[in-house]
């Protein structure tokens, strides 16, 4: 942030960049999709409920629809007759979107590795941080959320709208 | 007034009694008794042990089906076997039918126990045994335009090579990421 005028007496201003304006209320408050497919959700369920309390980070708020959410959480092996689903929620979110691939399941196949399941959600849709695990701990889809907040901080605006 | 039960009758006794022709076999293991049925009288065989006094098989538990692929040392292929309950008695009985390879169809029990319809929509789709008179006979698990019957036992399974440290650059070159 920059510098305080306090020495004038007026608190009212602050001065920063806009990518930094911009990108601290995209982490603020980054709505995540609700939306779950297996086991790896039940993670987030808690990840979300008051023991981990993920509305510190401003996303306890799960949107039932893509176009009000940034954010979708794969959580969960993703089947191919699904995929064609996934692919269509994250074609309806608006950008900017991001995606968070939780699991083994989601990431690779993990266990599954058959003709039903897609062998990792990146086939379908680009991915922005992947989380191991089977299924992964609260500590560590709060963790990936916040690489994905720090990958989010370091992002240009411009850039962002010229790639969509 | 009691109500009135009547007497257990023998399954296999009085279904080879009433219809000679269609039981072809009987089978019994671990206390549990399978009628080996004529394909093409399946319907007739289901009626009689939910209809007849003394039987009263009256409920479908489930349909399996089996893949004797590649050595079967069986009248066919394939094996469906109905597993019925019978509620007034607390017993349970089983059917079998073995279909050949080239050309697995069996009448529908989808007259007898609506329970049937997907019950028998989920072998079509897995197995690839049809349903003669099936009134919906569509996939019921897999994606409408999938090729081939999974649970076949010369179904490729369809396993990919696992990325390790040392194979991923080859790996990454042909996995179909998405672009965007």
């Amino acid at each position: 942030m920059g510098v305080v005028s306090s020495k004038m007496g007026n608190l009212g201003m602050v001065t920063t960049t806009l990518d930094e304006a911009v990108n601290w209320a995209r982490t603020g408050a980054m709505w995540p999709l609700l939306f779950g497919l297996a086991c790896c959700a039940i993670e987030m369920m808690s990840t979300q409920g008051s023991n981990y309390d993920l509305s510190r980070f401003g996303m306890e708020l799960n949107r039932a629809s893509p176009r009000q959410s940034d954010l979708i959480i794969v959580a969960g092996r993703v089947t191919r007759k699904m995929a064609p689903v996934v692919r269509q929620l994250y074609d309806q979110m608006a950008s900017p979107k991001w995606v968070l691939s939780m699991g083994d399941c989601a990431s690779c196949g993990g266990v599954y590795n058959n003709y039903a399941v897609v062998q990792g959600v990146d086939e379908i849709i680009p991915v922005d941080v992947y989380v191991a695990g089977c299924p992964p701990r609260p500590e560590q889809l709060i963790h990936g959320i916040m690489t994905l907040h720090e990958k989010v901080r370091g992002e240009r605006v411009l850039e962002r709208i010229n790639d969509r | 007034m009691s109500m009135h039960i009547p007497s257990v009758l023998d399954p296999a006794a009085s279904a080879k009694a009433a219809l000679p022709d269609s039981i072809l076999d009987t089978h019994e293991y671990a206390n549990q008794l399978t009628l080996i049925v004529k394909p093409s009288d399946i319907v007739s065989v289901a009626r009689y042990l939910r209809d007849t006094k003394g039987l009263i098989y009256n409920y479908l538990s489930d349909i399996s089906s089996v893949d004797y692929y590649p050595d079967y040392n069986r009248p066919g292929r394939f094996g469906v076997c109905y597993h019925l309950y019978s509620m007034l008695y607390n017993r349970r009985l089983s059917l079998k039918v073995f279909l050949q390879e080239d050309e697995p169809v069996v009448p529908t029990l989808t007259a007898l126990w609506e329970a049937a319809n997907w019950l028998e929509r989920e072998i079509y789709d897995l197995m690839g045994i049809a349903f003669e008179g099936h009134p919906d006979l569509r996939r019921v698990l897999l994606p409408e335009d999938w090729d081939g019957h999974p649970l076949r036992r010369d179904y490729p399974l369809g396993y990919e090579t696992v990325m390790f440290s040392f194979n991923k650059d080859e790996i990454n070159q042909h996995k179909p990421y998405a672009k965007e």
